[in-house]
């Protein structure tokens, strides 16, 4: 992946607008290195991460590359065009690329709970598989727990990656990532799913499984009782057996989770932060960027999707407004008012976007960006995609 | 819709807001709740997801487990507002809530927080999470002589997930069903059902005019009625000004726009008519037909969902307090409050 030049510390000043200005992302110097093998495409709902991740999957498969998309929910429409409304959790080659540089494009859309499932099969003897898959709570927790989705993307990848490195398959994996509720769930997932397997509660119900039962206090009785009240035995004794099925299980999750987490940190891997220029959507890529940071995570760049496009024209937005003011005030020329409203309010809005956008480039230095225009129509076919590719890569 | 004074949704207690990511759920239930809050009433506005969203929004200090004044609320016609309170319900508090009120469990209830119980409870079972959750908005909206102190509220606006989860998130009764058929939880969640299923309740949808979210509004009002609830009205946000008539759209859409008479009218007007000006006013004008005549498409599809529909404006500087104000007046005038 590209290696973003150290800037120079420069001491800044009020007034040296330059360090408000994060340096430009260049997309396809990220898709064209070889050694990039995985693109994470993170960020809040709403903010056009599915097509981001799909269109740089494709930009990157005409650019020659073999390449394995791994979306989470797209909508229908993006789905049929590609040929993936089937769920079967397997990538399938879509077709209609263009250009002759041999590159090749897999499409998959994640199947949460089948990919729990198989995760289970392969861990567990088919006697104890059954048991677990038919158990109430797991049931629960594979296809609703706040973070399976998370986990489960995660998981997936690692599998397609384990794939490509086996088969000498795909060389590029790019992956879209569930519109978490916090932007940090889908990095904890995998942590939180074992040390919730690890806890403490887990080890109470499985303690008397475990043998002499010393180091069990007289809480035991207490928990256990006010359990009973609150959920009823029938709750509890599922719980227990779903909780000492999987608890053999545990050592695998555990595992695996850290190997994902570990394939997340590596060098080939390129994070990349989506967001819309709004607030809460920026506040929430401020939160990756910096957890991405901590985490020791390669973040590759910022890319800023459904951008008010500037004005064709360079009239002043108060001026534009006084004008208009006039204009309605002597009762004529409601057309060319409503030109100059129209024009103020984009002016405006452009000016708040930009606004927004160097905050965030103020207190996160040296981020990549690309910004991409608004685009007057939904995205639903591979010109759609591709389209919004060039974008990605002007920048 | 006409204007109309009287608003839509009378006997409503308990207002549910949903709707895809971006398209703005929170600042309309923001809205919703500044518009309820006049004439004296009070009304509570509920978060579920942990984001600290109304704190942001009204610029108060993030709120915690207990309900806060916030704000007064829009000014009724008689000249009188009244008072929105804020409330961030967070799965663990409800839990410890929940087990101090219901079962006395002063002690216990602190045991099961240290063996990790509450923690098991959140995270493991979303039924329970959800029951726990929406346990605690009902508590409030339904709030009676069991507790003498509390704010007794007018109405109480919930700020909900997004619309892809909206059905499960208050079918309760049917995330449960699974874990605990029997049971004190499973009962909590009927009582809870009881209220979101009666005429007191109202799901609101948000939405903004493009294919994606337009699409995923039709199919959770799909599924919230496949799962019997209340389905409300429909408040489209984010809507372009409307400037321009429909004829004078066509004329930008196909480059005819009377480009003698805009410059005469930016003469008139004292504007500079610098090179490129009308061009560029005309070019914007396209690209903003354009727009429009998407969004006509996507109205359309919206009218004929059937359901009462507010629209309002994409403010051009952005939400803030003043903003939410605004917002709310328009949607009294739209009879949504």
């Amino acid at each position: 992946m590209t290696t973003t030049p150290r800037k120079p510390r420069l001491r800044v000043g009020p007034l040296a607008s330059t360090a408000l200005i994060a340096p430009v992302l260049d997309v396809d110097a990220v898709l064209d290195d070889r050694t990039t093998r995985i693109i994470v495409c993170c960020g809040s709902g709403g903010v056009g991460k599915t097509t981001t991740s799909a269109a740089l999957a494709l930009r990157a498969a005409e650019r020659g590359r073999h390449v394995i998309v791994l979306t989470i929910d797209p909508a229908r429409r993006l789905a049929q065009s590609m040929g993936i409304e089937a769920l079967d959790n397997t990538p399938r080659p879509v077709v209609g690329l263009e250009g002759d540089q041999g590159g090749r494009l897999d499409a998959m859309m994640l199947d949460m709970k089948r990919t729990f499932d198989e995760v289970v099969e392969s861990q567990a003897n088919p006697e104890k598989a059954r048991q677990i898959l038919d158990n109430p709570f797991y049931i629960a927790l594979s296809s609703s727990f706040a973070g399976t989705q998370e986990y489960m993307a995660m998981e997936k990848l690692g599998q397609l990656h384990r794939d490509a490195r086996r088969t000498g398959g795909a060389d590029l994996i790019v992956v879209d990532t569930p519109p978490s509720r916090s932007a940090l769930d889908f990095l904890d997932a995998p942590e939180r799913l074992s040390s919730f397997l690890d806890g403490r509660f887990i080890r109470l119900l499985t303690a008397p499984a475990r043998g002499p039962a010393r180091f069990m206090t007289a809480g035991l009785g207490v928990v256990t009782n006010a359990l009973n009240r609150i959920l009823g035995t029938q709750v509890l004794r599922d719980m227990q057996t779903f909780v000492a099925a999987l608890d053999t299980l545990f050592g695998g999750f555990r595992q695996r989770a850290q190997q994902t987490f570990e394939l997340l940190q590596a060098e080939g891997t390129a994070f990349l932060v989506v967001a819309a220029p709004e607030p809460d959507a920026l506040r929430e890529a401020a939160y990756f960027v910096e957890r991405l940071t901590e985490d020791e995570m390669p973040l590759a760049g910022l890319v800023v999707n459904r951008a008010t496009q500037p004005p064709e024209s360079d009239l002043d937005a108060d001026e534009a407004l006084a004008a208009m003011a006039r204009l309605t005030r002597h009762g004529t020329g409601t057309l060319t008012a409503g030109l100059l409203r129209l024009h103020a309010d984009r002016s405006r809005m452009v000016e708040r976007e930009r606004l927004l956008r160097e905050r965030f480039a103020a207190a996160h230095p040296g981020v990549p960006t690309a910004v991409v225009p608004a685009l007057a129509t939904d995205v639903h076919d591979l010109d759609g995609l591709r389209q919004v590719g060039a974008l990605l890569a002007e920048g | 819709m006409p204007p109309t004074n009287a608003p839509d949704w009378p006997r409503v207690q308990l207002h549910v807001v949903t709707g895809k990511g971006g398209t703005g759920k929170s600042t309309i239930a923001a809205a919703l709740a500044l518009a309820l809050a006049s004439h004296g009433r009070n009304v509570l506005l509920c978060e579920v997801e942990g984001r600290q969203g109304i704190a942001r929004m009204f610029d108060v200090d993030p709120l915690p487990y207990a309900e806060r004044r916030i704000a007064t609320g829009l000014t009724g016609p008689d000249g009188r507002a009244g008072s929105v309170y804020a409330l961030h319900i967070d799965p663990e508090s409800a839990l410890l809530e929940y087990l101090s009120m219901y079962y006395k469990l002063g002690r216990a209830g602190r045991a099961l927080d240290r063996f990790g119980v509450v923690e098991f409870a959140t995270t493991i079972a979303p039924g329970v999470r959800d029951v726990l959750l929406t346990g605690k908005v009902y508590e409030a909206a339904k709030r009676n002589r069991r507790n003498k102190d509390a704010i007794h509220y007018d109405s109480v606006v919930l700020d909900a997930p997004p619309t892809g989860r909206i059905a499960q998130f208050l079918n309760v009764n049917n995330e449960l069903a699974g874990l605990a058929k029997m049971g004190p939880i499973k009962s909590q969640a009927d009582t809870v059902m009881t209220l979101f299923r009666s005429p007191r309740t109202v799901v609101h949808l948000a939405t903004v005019l493009e294919e994606m979210p337009v699409q995923e509004t039709t199919d959770g009002i799909a599924d919230l009625r496949a799962a019997r609830l209340p389905v409300g009205g429909i408040v489209v946000n984010l809507v372009r000004p409307r400037d321009l008539s429909t004829e004078e759209l066509t004329a930008a859409r196909e480059g005819r726009l009377d480009r003698a008479r805009i410059e005469a009218d930016l003469l008139a007007a004292n504007v500079e008519l610098l090179p490129g000006l009308v061009d560029g006013l005309a070019a914007e004008a396209h690209d903003h037909a354009e727009r429009r005549a998407l969004e006509d498409s996507q109205r359309a599809l919206v009218e004929e969902l059937g359901l009462p529909t507010y629209e309002l404006p994409r403010l051009a500087g952005g939400v803030d307090l003043g903003g939410l104000y605004q917002l709310a007046a328009l949607l009294r005038e739209q009879g949504m409050a």
